[in-house]
């Protein structure tokens, strides 16, 4: 397995990252980390003309908190959130789940942004901004646009960006509410087969599950208890369509959230 | 802005264990080939080419790394090391590799070189780690000989004959 041929672009500056974004749009790509982006490379998934590695440009590695917001630009690797020593404390979520996502030896090059923009349905990061209504933060050579978690996810490794657009950043609203994470995968750090998240909310709980539909997805409930929590579990583990692969079936993709879910939210509604 | 040509070789400029290498490449080859064919340091292996197996794993400026999820023009300018630089000298094993030979932590050895990679950088910054630490580090790689259970016993055999090396050290000074 050999990337087919591709230019390749050591970018110095922003602005010839979206220059060529302008002038490349589709055939380009914007490589980060590489941890998604090379497999598909090397399967000729992807065959770009052009790569417009980002990872020299020192304004991306950057976390930010403002305005009870984490902001994570373009070049912070997975390991560096991990690493971060304020992370359990503002985005306890993602302290749970990050250390799922891939192994130590992906981590340590993989950024977070480059998991969002890969949009696999499976992930734990598009998962947890869809759990936590986290916003993507866009830009083109002309103007920049946030995009909602919801609005993003456009499908199976599909998303909102334009041929024209960089992700520069991602946005999680700090959230210290009580939230629980659990996943079940072949191996730790593979694909997950299911991954839930349940957050707590002023009126209930926000339950989340990737891995199952083409794109993670999030129901808010109100405090269910009983019957009633089984019988929304029961809907929500149907509405997702599950499908059967060589790794799970899809009944047992629907117990998975079934049984997983009915754990979380007891546990965060306590 | 450096825009490196898909159909020309580009200069690469790295240290590779330690010395200055010059190597040439395109834009499209990955680490691992161009470390294997183009420098002939055939220690760092390629088993699936996406990121899984870990039989590549090398370190980059201090950081573990997939060479297979690397480009060579990506290491421009960078420090990478490989199992070639384990050893102490050409005829001498590490106190790791020592212990993986004393607890049969390798058949084929073909997954070999990236776990040792891993394990290595791994006892430096965890000095005593438990079992379920090093079944962590070991989620990044297959090995389909040993079933694990030797290797692991291999790491913390390492890592123990590590801690006392370095408190003899500090008593001898």
């Amino acid at each position: 397995m050999k990337p087919a041929a591709f230019d390749y672009i050591r970018a110095d500056a922003l602005g010839e990252v979206l220059d060529t974004l302008a002038s490349d749009g589709g055939d380009a790509r914007v490589i980060a980390g590489g941890q998604s982006l090379m497999a598909m490379l090397n399967m000729r998934l992807a065959k770009p003309k052009v790569l417009i590695d980002i990872m020299r440009l020192k304004e991306f590695d950057r976390i930010e908190v403002k305005a009870e917001t984490v902001t994570i630009g373009a070049g912070v690797r997975q390991a560096a959130l991990l690493a971060w020593p304020e992370l359990a404390a503002t985005l306890p979520l993602i302290s749970l789940a990050l250390p799922w996502t891939g192994h130590v030896q992906t981590r340590s090059r993989g950024t977070v942004c480059g998991s969002i923009a890969h949009a696999d349905p499976s992930a734990e990061l598009p998962l947890a901004l869809i759990a936590l209504e986290g916003e993507v933060h866009l830009r083109n050579r002309k103007k920049r646009r946030r995009v909602t978690a919801k609005s993003f996810f456009a499908g199976m490794m599909a998303t909102d960006r334009a041929d024209d657009e960089l992700i520069e950043a991602v946005s999680f609203p700090a959230s210290t509410a009580p939230c629980a994470f659990r996943e079940v995968a072949r191996r730790h750090g593979d694909f997950a087969i299911v991954a839930c998240a349940a957050v707590a909310t002023q009126t209930g709980v926000r339950f989340s599950v990737g891995g199952v539909a083409d794109v993670p997805t999030a129901r808010d409930w109100p405090r269910l208890e009983g019957s009633a929590l089984d019988d929304a579990l029961n809907a929500f583990a149907y509405e997702l369509e599950a499908r059967d692969d060589v790794h799970a079936t899809a009944r047992y993709r629907r117990d998975l959230v079934r049984s997983i879910g009915r754990d979380l939210v007891r546990k965060v509604l306590q | 802005m450096t825009r490196l040509k898909s159909a020309a070789r580009h200069p690469i400029r790295f240290t590779l264990n330690g010395k200055h290498v010059d190597g040439e490449a395109e834009p499209r080859l990955l680490l691992t080939d161009f470390l294997r064919q183009q420098i002939g340091a055939t220690g760092t292996h390629v088993g699936c080419e996406h990121g899984v197996c870990g039989a590549c794993t090398v370190t980059i400026d201090g950081s573990l790394a997939r060479a297979c999820l690397t480009l060579a023009v990506q290491i421009e300018g960078c420090d990478v090391r490989t199992v070639e630089g384990l050893s102490p000298a050409m005829d001498r094993l590490g106190i790791l590799q020592t212990a993986f030979r004393r607890n049969h932590a390798l058949q084929c050895g073909f997954c070999t070189a990236g776990i040792l990679m891993s394990l290595d950088h791994f006892l430096r910054h965890h000095p005593s780690p438990d079992e379920s630490e090093i079944r962590d580090v070991l989620s990044g790689h297959l090995c389909r000989c040993t079933g694990y259970t030797p290797i692991i016993e291999a790491a913390l055999e390492a890592a123990a004959e590590l801690a006392s090396e370095s408190r003899s050290e500090k008593v001898d000074a």
